[in-house]
C-alpha cells in the first residue's frame, strides 16, 4: 500500500433504530476484506446461537456486555479501517435516549456524516434531527445513504422521494455538501460494489466516494492558531537557552520570520524556529504537532495563544454559544463552570439562556431556560478573563469549548462559539 | 510544492503528539505503562518526539510478572539507559510473596490477573495520576468505546457505562484525590498502521517480532515458547519451530506463529495478509468473549 498521500477521512454514522447503520458498517468492513477470520468466526457462532440465518452482519459492531445482552447499543464506538486509498475512523453513534449526546460527541471530529433513510419510510423526524445535529455540529460532508432498496424494488421514485423530502427541510441548515445514494446494506448493493439492480444511479457507491471525496480544503487554512500546550525547556547541553513553546497548530500557515502576537498578553515577536524531533521546518499548518521559537524572550505559558500579526481572533469575556447539556445533572443557574477552551481553562457562567431548540420540531422556544440531559440551548457566556476564538463556522478548534462541573469534574457540555 | 494535508500516519503521530503534551500539562506525575512490546515501544517513540529537545518528562513504569522473555528486558535496561529516563518496576513476585495476590495453579495458570494488584499498587504507592498505556480501539470489542482520557476511579475501576463524553480535541483529564487516568495516545491507530510506523521510523523492536527459532509446544492454537516456567502435560511435545510474536507479554502465554518473516519489510507485507487479530494468539483473551472487558472494568491495562 503506498501511504505517502493517503489521508485519514472520519466519520459518523446516524440513523434511527432499524434503519440499518449496524449492517452497513457491517457491510463495509466485510467487503472491503477489513473483518479477521477469528473475528468473522466468533460472529458466526453467535448469528448461529441466535437464530439468524446466515452471518448477522450488524454484530460485528456490538459493543459491552450490557450492550450485547440487552441488545442495544449505547455509547460511541469507534471502528477503523483501511483501503488501498484512505485510512477510516467510524465514530459509531448509536440512537435511543441518549441520542444527541452521542452524535455530537461522534460528529465532533468527522468530516463527514452518513445519515441513513429507510426507503420505505423516507424522511422522518428523526432524519431531521441527524441532519440539524450534523449541520450544528459543521460536519463539512453529508451523504444520505437511501437504505432497504431491495425492499422497494430498487425503484428510482422511492430514491427520488427522499431526495426532495430532505431537500425541503435542509435548506435551512448550513451545509455545505451533501450527496445521497441509494443503497442496500443487506445486500450490499451500492456500498462497495456497484448496485445491479440499480442501473439509473449514475453516481458512485459508498466507498468510492468516501475514498475519492475531497477533504483537504474541509480545514481552515487562512487563520494561522497555535495554542501553546506547554513550554520546552530542555536545560541541557546543547540547548541550555532553548524555549520552545509545543502545542498543535489549530489552523492556518506558520512560516519563519512570521510576525507574531502572542494572545492576551498582545506581545510581538517573529518566529525564529520551527522545530520538531525530525528537523527544523520552514512552515507548519494544521494539524501538526511542533514547537515554535520565537526571536525575543516573552513570558509565554499554556493557555496563551500565538497568531499571525494580521489577523487576530475575537477577544471577550462575553459570547453567546450554541450548548448542548451533556449530562444527567441539570444546569445550575448562574452556576459557575470550569471551561476549556484550546489549552485554556478557567470559569464561566451561564448568564442567560436565550432559546432553546426543540429538537423535534426544530423551533426555538423561549419560555424554557431549563438545561437538561440533550438539550440544545443558545446561551450567553461570561467568562472571567478574555477568551481567544473564533466562530465555530470558521474555527472548529478554537471555537469548540467544554464546560465541566467542578463538584463532579465530568464533562457536562460541549459548546460551539456563534 | 506543498501540500497542505498530512497523510494519515502524520496525522496519526500529530495527534499523539497532542496528546502526550496533554498528559505532562495536565497531571502531577504520569507515567509511560512499558511492557517491551512494540505498543509501548511507539508510545516510547512518540514521548521522544513530544517533548524533543527536552528528554521524556516522565518515568516509564514496567509491570514486571516475574516471566519474562529475557529479550525483553535486556530490550527495556538499553532503552532506558539511551533515553536517559527512570525507570519504575511493579512486581507481579513481590504481590504474591507479600501476599497481596495468591498465584494461579493448574496447567492455564497465568499472571495475568494478577498484574492487575500490581499495577494498583504501583501506581498508589508512586502517586501516579495518570499512566500512559499503548492500548488501541482496534485490538478488542471492549477497546472500541474507550476514550483518549480514561477515568479511574479510587478503586482503579473502568466504568465503561459512565465515561466522560470527549469531543474535540478537548481532554478533561480532571480526577478526585485516589483516583487516575490511564490515557491511550494511539488510541486510533490499528496494528497496521503501528507497524508501518515503525517501519517508517526505523524505530527498534526486540529481536522476538522477527522469525526466528525456537523451541515451543503447541497450546490453545499457538506457538507457546518453551522455557524454565513450563509444564509439559503428557500429550505435549517440544518442538523446535521458525516462529515470532505478534505481541509480547507473560512468555508462558504469549504464543507465536508459524513465520518466515526474519525483516521489518517482510513482517508488515506479512501482517496486511494476516487473517487473524494479534490478540487471537494470547491464550488470555480466549477464556471468554467478555475476558477483556472483565478485567478492563478491574483496572487491566
Ligand atoms: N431488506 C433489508 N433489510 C435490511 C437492510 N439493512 C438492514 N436491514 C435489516 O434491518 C434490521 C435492522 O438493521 P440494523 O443494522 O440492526 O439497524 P440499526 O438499528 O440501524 O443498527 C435488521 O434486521 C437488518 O437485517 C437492507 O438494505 N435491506
Amino acid at each position: 500500500m503506498k501511504i505517502d498521500n493517503n489521508q485519514l477521512l472520519r466519520f459518523t454514522t446516524a440513523g434511527s433504530v432499524d434503519d440499518g447503520k449496524s449492517t452497513l458498517i457491517g457491510r463495509l468492513l466485510y467487503d472491503s476484506k477489513s473483518i479477521f477470520e477469528d473475528q468473522l468466526i466468533s460472529i458466526e457462532n453467535t448469528s448461529k446461537r441466535r437464530g439468524h440465518e446466515g452471518i448477522d452482519l450488524a454484530l460485528f459492531t456490538d459493543g459491552l456486555r450490557d450492550e450485547r445482552e440487552q441488545g442495544i447499543t449505547i455509547d460511541v464506538a469507534y471502528r477503523y479501517f483501511t483501503t488501498p486509498k484512505r485510512k477510516f475512523i467510524i465514530a459509531d453513534t448509536p440512537g435511543h435516549v441518549q441520542y444527541t449526546r452521542n452524535m455530537v460527541t461522534g460528529a465532533s471530529t468527522a468530516n463527514v456524516a452518513i445519515i441513513l433513510v429507510d426507503a420505505r419510510h423516507g424522511v422522518i423526524e428523526q432524519t431531521k434531527r441527524h441532519a440539524f445535529i450534523a449541520s450544528l455540529l459543521q460536519i463539512p460532508h453529508i451523504i444520505v445513504c437511501v437504505n432497504k432498496m431491495d425492499l422497494v424494488d430498487f425503484t428510482e421514485d422511492a430514491y427520488n422521494n427522499v431526495i426532495s423530502q430532505f431537500e425541503e427541510f435542509s435548506s435551512k441548515f448550513l451545509i455545505k455538501d451533501i450527496r445521497f445514494i441509494p443503497i442496500s446494506a443487506l445486500l450490499g448493493d451500492n456500498v462497495v460494489n456497484r448496485s445491479e439492480n440499480m442501473d439509473w444511479y449514475q453516481g458512485a457507491p459508498l466507498l468510492h466516494t468516501l475514498e475519492t471525496m475531497h477533504i483537504s480544503s474541509d480545514l481552515n487554512k487562512v487563520d494561522a492558531r497555535f495554542p501553546v500546550q506547554t513550554v520546552l525547556r530542555p536545560q541541557r547541553e546543547g540547548f541550555l537557552d532553548y524555549r520552545g513553546y509545543a502545542g498543535r497548530v489549530a489552523s492556518g500557515i506558520f512560516r519563519l520570520g512570521d510576525e507574531i502576537t502572542v494572545m492576551p498578553s498582545g506581545f510581538t515577536s517573529k518566529i525564529k524556529s520551527i522545530d520538531t524531533f525530525d528537523g527544523e521546518l520552514e512552515e507548519a499548518h494544521a494539524p501538526m504537532s511542533i514547537a515554535i521559537t520565537l526571536e525575543d524572550d516573552i513570558d509565554i505559558g499554556r493557555g496563551d495563544m500565538i497568531v499571525r500579526s494580521n489577523n487576530k481572533p475575537e477577544t471577550s469575556q462575553d459570547m453567546e454559544v450554541m450548548l448542548c447539556w451533556l449530562h444527567n445533572n441539570p444546569a445550575r443557574p448562574r452556576a459557575k463552570y470550569t471551561i476549556m477552551h484550546t489549552s485554556n481553562e478557567q470559569k464561566a457562567m451561564i448568564k442567560e439562556v436565550l432559546y432553546k431548540i426543540d429538537i423535534n420540531t426544530l423551533k426555538s422556544k423561549t419560555d424554557d431556560d431549563s438545561l437538561n440531559m440533550n438539550d440544545i440551548c443558545k446561551v450567553t457566556l461570561r467568562t472571567t478573563k478574555p477568551l481567544m476564538y473564533d466562530c465555530y463556522r470558521e474555527n472548529r478548534t478554537t471555537g469548540s469549548i467544554i464546560l465541566i462541573d467542578d463538584s463532579t469534574n465530568e464533562t457536562v457540555a460541549a459548546g460551539m462559539i456563534l | 510544492m506543498s501540500k497542505y494535508y498530512l497523510n494519515y500516519l502524520d496525522e496519526l503521530e500529530a495527534e499523539a503528539i497532542y496528546v502526550l503534551r496533554e498528559v505532562w500539562a495536565q497531571f502531577q506525575k504520569p507515567v509511560i505503562l512499558f511492557s517491551g512490546g512494540k505498543d509501548s515501544i511507539v508510545v516510547t517513540h512518540l514521548a521522544q518526539k513530544a517533548f524533543y529537545p527536552s528528554k521524556i518528562p516522565f518515568p516509564l513504569m514496567h509491570v514486571d510478572t516475574g516471566h519474562n522473555f529475557p529479550e525483553t528486558i535486556k530490550f527495556r535496561d538499553d532503552l532506558i539507559n539511551s533515553l536517559g529516563v527512570e525507570l519504575l518496576v511493579g512486581s507481579v513476585q513481590d504481590s504474591i510473596d507479600q501476599g497481596r495476590v495468591a498465584e494461579e495453579r493448574g496447567k492455564h495458570a497465568t499472571r495475568n490477573a494478577l498484574q492487575i494488584t500490581t499495577l494498583l499498587d504501583a501506581i498508589e504507592n508512586n502517586k501516579i495520576d495518570c499512566a500512559i498505556g499503548g492500548g488501541r480501539r482496534d485490538e478488542e470489542k471492549a477497546r472500541a468505546k474507550e476514550r483518549f482520557f480514561s477515568h479511574r476511579d479510587e478503586f482503579g475501576q473502568w466504568d465503561p457505562k459512565n465515561q466522560r463524553p470527549e469531543l474535540w480535541n478537548i481532554f478533561n483529564g480532571k480526577y478526585f484525590e485516589g483516583e487516575h487516568f490511564r490515557v491511550f495516545p494511539i488510541s486510533n491507530w490499528t496494528e497496521m498502521d503501528v507497524w508501518n510506523y515503525i517501519k517508517r521510523e526505523k524505530i527498534e523492536i526486540p529481536s522476538l517480532y522477527y522469525a526466528h527459532i525456537r523451541e515451543v509446544v503447541w497450546r490453545s492454537n499457538s506457538w507457546i515458547p518453551y522455557s524454565e516456567f513450563t509444564v509439559l502435560e503428557e500429550n505435549e511435545a517440544v518442538l523446535s519451530k521458525k516462529i515470532r510474536f505478534r505481541t509480547l507479554g507473560d512468555i508462558t502465554i504469549t504464543g507465536g506463529i508459524e513465520s518466515e518473516a526474519d525483516t521489518l519489510e517482510k513482517i508488515v507485507d506479512e501482517v496486511s495478509a494476516m487473517r487473524n487479530t494479534e490478540r487471537g494468539n494470547r491464550s488470555d483473551d480466549k477464556r471468554s468473549e467478555s475476558a477483556m472487558e472483565d478485567r478492563k472494568r478491574q483496572g487491566y491495562f
